[in-house]
Formats: C-alpha cells, sequence, structure tokens
C-alpha cells in the first residue's frame, strides 16, 4: 500500500506561490495548502497535486515550465525559498523530492528574476535571451557533407573532459536568476570556454567572445561581480573557472582587435 | 575605446586599478609603520621619502588617476548591475555571495569619503584647522608628533579604525576578485586568491588600525 492510501507518512504543506496573469499585469503572492503529499513525490509532483486540487475548485491551476522531469532538458524552473532549483546540490526542481521537506513546512515560489527574464505566467519566464547568446556566439562553422573520420583531429583528454565540463550546462538559467547583477556569465562562460578548448572551435575564439559579450549587453543581462552564487546554484555544477576563462578569451579578442564597439546596453 | 565601453574591459579597468592601489596601501603600511619606532622612525622615514621628489609625484599621478578610473567604473558597473536586476526576491538566501561582496560599492564609497579626508587632513593639512606640523629636535618635519596629536581624539581616531574595517572588508572580496577578473584564476587557485586576500586584508586591518588604537590607548605619546 502506498503511503499515500495508507495514511501514513503524508505531509501538509503551505505554498506561499507568486501569481501573475501575465507579463505587464501585476502580481502577488497566494496561499495554497499541498494536502497529502508524501516523501516520494518530486516537487512537480507535488504541484500537480495543487494544480488538480485547484482545477477541481474552478481556480487558475500555477503555471510552472517543466518538460523532461529528469533532470537534463533545464526547463523546469521556480525559486524556492530563495534558492533557484531549491538547493539541492547539483539537483534540478524537477529531481528534488518532498522527502526534503517536513509537514507543516511553508515554501516560497517565485519565478526567476532578472531583468533579461520577463515573467510570461506565474512561474514561467521567457529563457528566449538565452537563446539569443547562442545564436550570437553558441556556435561553430563547419562544413557539412559526409562524416568526418573518428578522432581524424586529435583532441587531448585533458581539453575533451574541460569541454565535456563545460557542455554539461542544460540552460535552465538558475545562474541568471540566483546573479545579484543578472548576469549571464556562468552560461555564457561555459559556451566560450567548450568552444575554446577544442580544435574546431579556436577558429573562430576572438569573434565569439566578443559576439557573446556584446550580445549579454544587448539582452540586458548584467556584469560580473564575482559573487559566484551561480555556481552555488547551479545544477550541473558548471565551475566558475569557466568565467575567468571567458575573461582570458576576452582579454585575447581586445588584444587581437576583434572586439567591436559594443556600448552597454541603456535601460 | 573598447576598453571602456565593455562590461569584461571595464571590470579589468577596475580589477587593474585595484591592483595597483593594493601595492599602494602594501608600501603605505610598511612606511606607516615605522611610527612604532617613535620619532626617529617615522620622521626620518617621511624626509626621507620626500626627498624622492619623482617617486612622490609620481606615485601621486599614478594613485590619482587608477582612483578617478576605479570610482567612475564601479559607479557605471553598480548601476548597470542594479538596472539589470530591478525586481528583488521575496525571500532572497546567499549562497556564496558575502556581506563583503554584496556591499562593495558601500565600503567602496567610504574608502573614497576617507581618502579625501585623510588628504585633507595629514597631506594638505587644512583640517583641523589647529593642526601643527612643526620639527623635531633634529630638525626634520615633526610627522610623529602631528600623527600623535591628532590621532588620540577620540573622534579622528575613531574615524580612522573605522575607515580600516571599510578597506579590510573591501578587500576581503576584492584581492580574489581581481584575480578572478583577469583571467588569472582556475579551480585550483580560486580558494588560494580567497585566503591570501583574506589574511593580506587582516593584515590591513590589524596593522593600520594598530596606529590610531596605540595612540588612543595612550602607548604612543
Ligand atoms: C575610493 C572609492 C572606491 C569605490 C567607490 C570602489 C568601488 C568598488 C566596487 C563597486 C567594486 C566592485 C565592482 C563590481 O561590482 O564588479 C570594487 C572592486 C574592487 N576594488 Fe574598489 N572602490 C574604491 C576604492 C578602492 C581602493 C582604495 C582599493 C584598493 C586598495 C580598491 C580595490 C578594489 C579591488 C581589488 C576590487 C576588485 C576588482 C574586481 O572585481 O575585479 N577599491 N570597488
Ligand atoms: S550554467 Fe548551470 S545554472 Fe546556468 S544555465 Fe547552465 S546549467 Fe543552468
Ligand atoms: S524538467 Fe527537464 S530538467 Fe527539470
Amino acid at each position: 500500500m502506498s503511503a499515500q492510501a495508507s495514511g501514513h507518512g503524508t505531509m501538509n504543506i503551505k505554498l506561499i506561490v507568486w501569481r501573475q496573469a501575465g507579463p505587464d499585469k501585476p502580481g502577488n503572492f497566494e496561499t495554497y495548502e499541498a494536502k497529502g503529499i508524501t516523501p516520494h513525490h518530486s516537487f512537480l509532483e507535488m504541484l500537480d497535486v495543487v494544480n488538480e486540487d485547484l482545477i477541481k475548485q474552478g481556480k487558475d491551476p500555477i503555471t510552472f515550465d517543466h518538460d523532461c522531469r529528469e533532470g537534463i532538458c533545464g526547463t523546469c524552473s521556480a525559486v524556492v525559498n530563495g534558492v533557484p532549483h531549491g538547493g539541492q546540490k547539483r539537483t534540478t526542481l524537477c529531481q528534488l523530492h518532498m522527502r526534503k521537506f517536513k509537514d507543516g513546512d511553508s515554501i516560497y515560489l517565485e519565478p526567476w528574476r532578472a531583468r533579461a527574464f520577463p515573467i510570461i505566467r506565474d512561474l514561467m519566464v521567457d529563457r528566449g535571451a538565452l537563446d539569443r547568446l547562442i545564436q550570437a556566439a553558441g556556435w561553430i562553422s563547419c562544413h557539412t557533407g559526409g562524416v568526418p573520420d573518428g578522432n581524424s583531429t586529435p583532441i587531448a583528454k585533458r581539453d575533451a573532459d574541460y569541454a565535456m565540463d563545460a557542455a554539461e550546462c542544460i540552460g535552465c538559467g538558475a545562474c541568471v536568476a540566483a546573479c545579484p547583477n543578472g548576469a549571464a556569465m556562468l552560461f555564457g562562460g561555459a559556451k566560450v570556454a567548450q568552444y575554446a578548448a577544442l580544435p574546431q572551435g579556436q577558429v573562430e575564439a576572438p569573434e565569439r567572445v566578443a559576439a557573446m559579450i556584446q550580445a549579454m549587453a544587448e539582452n540586458g543581462f548584467g556584469n560580473c561581480s564575482n559573487h559566484y552564487e551561480c555556481q552555488a546554484a547551479c545544477p550541473k555544477g558548471i565551475d566558475v573557472k569557466f568565467i575567468t576563462r571567458l575573461n582570458r578569451e576576452f582579454y585575447k579578442a581586445l588584444v587581437l582587435d576583434k572586439v567591436g564597439a559594443t556600448p552597454p546596453k541603456k535601460s | 575605446m573598447r576598453l571602456f565601453s565593455t562590461s569584461i574591459g571595464r571590470k579589468g579597468v577596475m580589477a587593474v586599478t585595484g591592483l595597483l592601489m593594493v601595492l599602494f596601501v602594501v608600501g603605505h603600511l610598511l612606511g606607516n609603520l615605522t611610527v612604532f619606532k617613535g620619532p626617529d622612525g617615522i620622521n626620518a622615514y617621511a624626509e626621507g621619502l620626500h626627498k624622492l621628489v619623482p617617486v612622490v609625484w609620481g606615485t601621486r599621478i599614478v594613485m590619482g588617476s587608477a582612483l578617478i578610473l576605479h570610482v567612475y567604473m564601479s559607479i557605471q558597473i553598480t548601476l548597470e548591475n542594479w538596472a539589470a536586476n530591478p525586481k528583488k526576491y521575496a525571500v532572497s538566501r546567499s549562497l556564496r555571495a558575502t556581506f563583503s561582496s554584496k556591499n562593495m560599492i558601500w565600503t567602496g564609497a567610504a574608502i573614497g569619503a576617507f581618502v579625501i579626508y585623510h588628504l585633507a587632513h595629514f597631506t594638505f593639512r587644512v583640517t583641523p584647522s589647529d593642526l601643527m606640523l612643526g620639527t623635531d629636535t633634529m630638525g626634520r618635519p615633526d610627522v610623529y608628533q602631528m600623527v600623535v596629536d591628532s590621532l588620540s581624539g577620540a573622534v579622528i581616531g575613531g574615524v580612522y579604525l573605522v575607515a580600516m574595517v571599510a578597506l579590510c572588508l573591501h578587500l576581503w572580496h576584492g584581492i580574489q576578485s581581481l584575480f578572478q577578473t583577469l583571467g588569472l584564476s582556475n579551480a585550483k587557485l580560486l580558494p588560494e586568491y580567497g585566503l591570501w586576500g583574506k589574511v593580506l586584508s587582516g593584515i590591513f586591518l590589524v596593522g593600520f588600525g594598530a596606529i590610531p588604537a596605540v595612540i588612543l590607548a595612550g602607548i604612543l605619546k
């Protein structure tokens, strides 16, 4: 018998949730009771339970982003008691489980907050700005056609590992949400470092980093103050060493005169 | 110039000017500690230093420019960062950001105000109006007596102590930050910079702070 059916070990949680009907609508906190939650519920399943309840009552369910629910797509996103993804180390919100909470707990749920991420509705924000960074600087030029021979371009294991560590980023935007400056340096740094470490990416490295920094300014992201909140909030543990690499690559591009005039965006 | 128009370019300017000022502060501390050797220590040091006119003026010009650039960039960058994060969370919790890292603009402002006061006090000697720079028995400017007389007042001594706390807080975050900004860091080095940055900030607090503290306690007269 499940814990829920037996009535054993279930808990009631108070949710204080940011509700906002649309991008330009005013928002406010609403309080809900999540009843009969088991320790096995994931955080999003707990929200599903609450939403079922709201729908039965004829109320609007809480809008939140989700997709894979297995920690790989980067879609889920909410700030739980002040920490993006809820603060369990290297864990996305969908992989956070209710056993981390106690009966009677109060949980504040807020959307990612940053100028670059306008709220669409409730806990769902528009992260298109991250896509625009990728369009500007998250790619390499290569020939199409037949598949090249494996290992035709030798890459040292050390470099491959480094690039893979950077490529772990799932693009969730928690780093931006956690940053006191609403900056995307961890996300952008991971992209720049990932390509700069590999021979295929080195060709365009100076242009890429220049484009990345320009796109960050144009899309409303802030500057880096080295608070390192991003790394602490990142569900993939992306390291701030990629930000220092981003800086290094940028100075190289400056010296090579590859940086276009990029006035910071006026707000 | 691109250095002054881009995000990382301007942070680089802040880091280099910050580093220059840290180096100056190290030298300034070593010089000031001669006060503990009494009048013969600091008066001889001050006289010797001011004979090196090009060194004194070179330092003034470099430090003045560094400070102006640093302050200008810091205000610009901080305003941009506030604008990029307009709405605060109702519940906010810092995982790694510190009091020191979150208050750079305010500890910086305190240091800036102190630098102006400090120059008016001991360099231009326009405040307080009864400040005297006499000569000692060997005919040197009696810097020792001027410093001791001035800092033995609770208000002036207190201002110096508070300013050193602000400096320590600023550099607690600032020193490791500058290496990260300049691209000279990595996962192994960052904690090392953090540790040594805190040690150096602590040395500044204790070293500079000891001067007004010891004078206020009446040990140096
Ligand atoms: C006089 C007024 C000052 C103001 C208003 C000021 C302001 C600031 C601000 C706001 C930051 C952080 C910028 C950011 O958010 O990224 C900063 C960084 C820094 N400051 Fe200052 N500061 C001042 C004086 C000083 C002095 C006297 C020193 C050295 C003795 C210093 C050393 C540093 C260092 C090393 C950094 C780190 C640079 C980096 O992040 O790369 N500052 N300052
Ligand atoms: S760096 Fe981490 S927090 Fe930022 S988008 Fe990538 S996975 Fe998310
Ligand atoms: S829903 Fe895909 S990572 Fe959470």
